[in-house]
């Protein structure tokens, strides 16, 4: 049996346990053998997207060793996997970077393209507006980016039609940055604030009752804008947990 | 950086033109080939840039253009300077031309007496009102009509009257002005020809007028030959502003009979990129400002929040090269959405090389906060720290948490148990 590495970002860790929790639940019952890496911490992202190359590459190093034994890293955040699939090419060397960048997913992507479930059994019975976080979208291609002129497709929304009862609203926008950016919502906070609150207002307009998303930072940083926000991650509905408490 | 007065404003102005860009690219089958093949063949160019300039060198003078070389922007004013001396020109028409904002031709000119007007609408409109461009393709998109009637001292602020006005003014300059002066698009290597693209017609008229056109390139407008020359002009306005083609792409090839054209080439720092791995893609630009239209940062903060002469995404990586210490910040005023990159008609990895940059800035200056930057990458390597520390972090109190993050925002909640508790407890 493959062996799947769970990869749980620091912040869903401590914050969005459920988040990982959705992902064991629902890699388990597709058959998978999962196993949590107990000492996994950080991707390093916020470092090297800050300019802390050394320390980024340290890190970059200590996630090699972390996860290196395990036949597939799957993680519920695009951003975080984008950092190890595409960006560790400047951390590791080749063979590093190509072995544990061919065989890291994000959860959606994993279920998507090598799971390729044909029914969830789970119905969520809600209208919903998908934020197309910008690291899942034009980085892990996700979904086909407004900007390029390719056929449309989009991994997300091919999922959730998996769902009974679920709805799916548009939203303005939708592939806009929620201007959440890392350490860009410290050092650019202002800008940072404005443009979640039109993120935040397009969401209202969609009607929806629910902002959904494959990455939790955006959600946290909208919901610190907006705590009345209801957002849930896109695999808490596809892993029928989403009206669940853990 | 500051958000724009009126940003919504401006947001939704900047979006029209991305919309009308998208809107054009896709009527194109061949869009995402055309922009690989254009890449590609910037790519070429740049490394086998000295051929090609020695090229169009060669080709260019047999057509009796008179080139000149300029290191710097001083040596590129000096020759300009040396021009109108020769000629005894007091006056001069300007179409538009970044690497004039760059070497700061127009206070070099006018502090030496030389009267230059800035004929593209929206430069004529920022130079009146004694500002700096705030985008490379649309200069005065900042401003609303009815500033720009302030600025022209009119009480009447519908478009299509200002805008006659400013004709009418301009027709009188263009008809009085010795020398014109104007930026150059592409410089083609096989033909020692060069191409300027406007929507005024301003730059043909300038040049038609006076007896001397002065045109400005950097090293890296040159192109191979007339077949990428269709490349580029097939994505360029599509790219800037959703038009099928500029309305007047003029392609300048020898002088009129008694005229002469000067044809500056300018380095002023762009050699310095070649031949880095990392950086050296942004000399591709072809400065359509697709860039700036589609970036959620520029929308709402406007260019002139920007410290270097050319704004948003590829200014901050330009400005980065030019003097890290000094533009350096830019390259962190990006969420890294990778919008940019993605629209890019050249293919320019914009955001990838702002987070290099980023690199290269921490190199070179240091700051106070990096030492919790350094401190906490320390912690994170040691997960048994690490996870003694998360256990205490749900009592930082909140106030400490507001600090890092700023007011307006509410603290998101650390949960009960961790994951990692959850998984252990299975």
């Amino acid at each position: 049996m493959k062996r799947v590495a769970l990869f749980i970002p620091c912040f869903v860790d401590t914050i969005y346990p459920r988040v990982g929790v959705a992902t064991l639940k629902i890699l388990q019952s597709q058959g998978f053998e999962v196993v949590y890496p107990k000492n996994q911490t950080c991707c390093g992202q916020p470092f090297f997207n800050s300019g802390f190359v050394k320390e980024a590459k340290d890190l970059a190093e200590k996630f090699y060793n972390d996860f290196k034994e395990y036949d597939y890293i799957v993680a519920p955040s695009a951003s975080c996997i984008s950092m190890v699939k595409l960006h560790y090419k400047d951390l590791l060397d080749s063979d590093k970077f190509s072995e544990i960048s061919n065989k890291s997913f994000e959860i959606c992507e994993f279920l998507h393209d090598i799971v390729k479930p044909e029914s969830l059994n789970v119905s969520f019975n809600h209208t919903i507006a998908l934020h197309q976080s910008c690291h899942g979208l034009r980085e892990l291609e996700l979904a086909t980016p407004s900007e390029l002129n390719l056929p449309y497709q989009n991994k997300i929304e091919n999922l959730l039609k998996l769902i009974d009862g679920l709805e799916i609203l548009p939203l303005s926008n939708a592939q806009e940055c929620c201007g959440f950016g890392g350490t860009f919502s410290i050092n650019e906070s202002e800008v940072s604030k404005k443009m979640g609150y039109d993120k935040l207002a397009n969401f209202k307009d969609s009607g929806a009752e629910y902002l959904v998303g494959y990455d939790n930072s955006c959600l946290m940083h909208l919901a610190s804008l907006e705590p009345e926000l209801k957002s849930l991650h896109v695999i808490e509905i596809l892993a029928g947990v989403a009206n669940e408490s853990i | 950086m500051r958000v724009f007065n009126d940003d919504k404003w401006l947001n939704e102005s900047l979006s029209f033109v991305r919309e009308k860009r998208d809107i054009a690219s896709k009527k194109l089958d061949n869009w995402e080939q055309l922009r690989e093949l254009a890449s590609n063949i910037k790519a070429h160019t740049i490394t086998h840039l000295d051929n090609y300039l020695e090229e169009f060198e060669a080709k260019a003078l047999a057509n009796g253009i008179k080139v000149h070389w300029a290191v710097d922007a001083k040596e590129h004013n000096q020759i300009v300077e040396s021009i109108l001396k020769k000629h005894n020109a007091k006056k001069i028409v300007k179409s538009k031309s970044m690497l004039t904002e760059e070497c700061e031709l127009n206070p070099y000119l006018e502090n030496r007496g030389y009267e230059v007007i800035d004929t593209d609408l929206g430069e004529r409109i920022v130079q009146l009102a004694k500002q700096r461009p705030s985008h490379i393709v649309l200069p005065a998109i900042h401003l609303k009509k009815e500033q720009v009637a302030t600025i022209f001292n009119e009480q009447n602020s519908d478009a299509t009257y200002l805008t006659n006005v400013a004709r009418a003014q301009l027709r009188e300059h263009f008809e009085s002005s010795d020398v014109a002066i104007t930026g150059v698009n592409f410089a083609v290597a096989s033909e020692g020809a060069f191409v300027v693209c406007t929507n005024e017609g301003n730059a043909d008229l300038g040049t038609s007028l006076a007896n001397v056109h002065i045109a400005v390139m950097g090293i890296e407008k040159i192109i191979p030959n007339m077949q990428d020359l269709g490349v580029f002009l097939t994505l360029l306005a599509r790219s800037a502003t959703g038009q099928d083609i500029t309305t007047y792409s003029s392609i300048f090839k020898k002088p009129s009979k008694g005229k002469e054209i000067h044809l500056i080439i300018v380095d002023n720092g762009r050699s310095q990129m070649l031949g880095s791995e990392k950086f050296e893609g942004a000399l591709k630009c072809i400065r359509c400002g697709a860039c700036m239209n589609t970036c959620p940062v520029f929308r709402r903060v406007g260019g002139h929040e920007y410290n270097y002469v050319i704004p948003g995404p590829i200014g901050s990586n330009l400005g980065s090269s030019r003097n890290i210490e000094k533009y350096g910040k830019l390259a962190f005023a990006s969420t890294l959405c990778g919008s940019c990159t993605a629209v890019c008609p050249v293919k320019i990895n914009l955001h990838e090389q702002l987070v290099a940059y980023r690199g290269v800035y921490k190199l070179n200056v240091k700051e106070s906060k990096d030492r919790y930057y350094k401190l906490t990458a320390k912690i994170l390597a040691k997960p048994k720290i690490y996870r003694s520390l998360m256990k205490l972090a749900k009592y930082m109190p909140h106030w400490l948490y507001k600090r890092a993050w700023g007011k307006e925002r509410v603290a998101p909640k650390l949960a009960k148990k961790s994951f990692k508790d959850y998984y252990e407890s299975l």
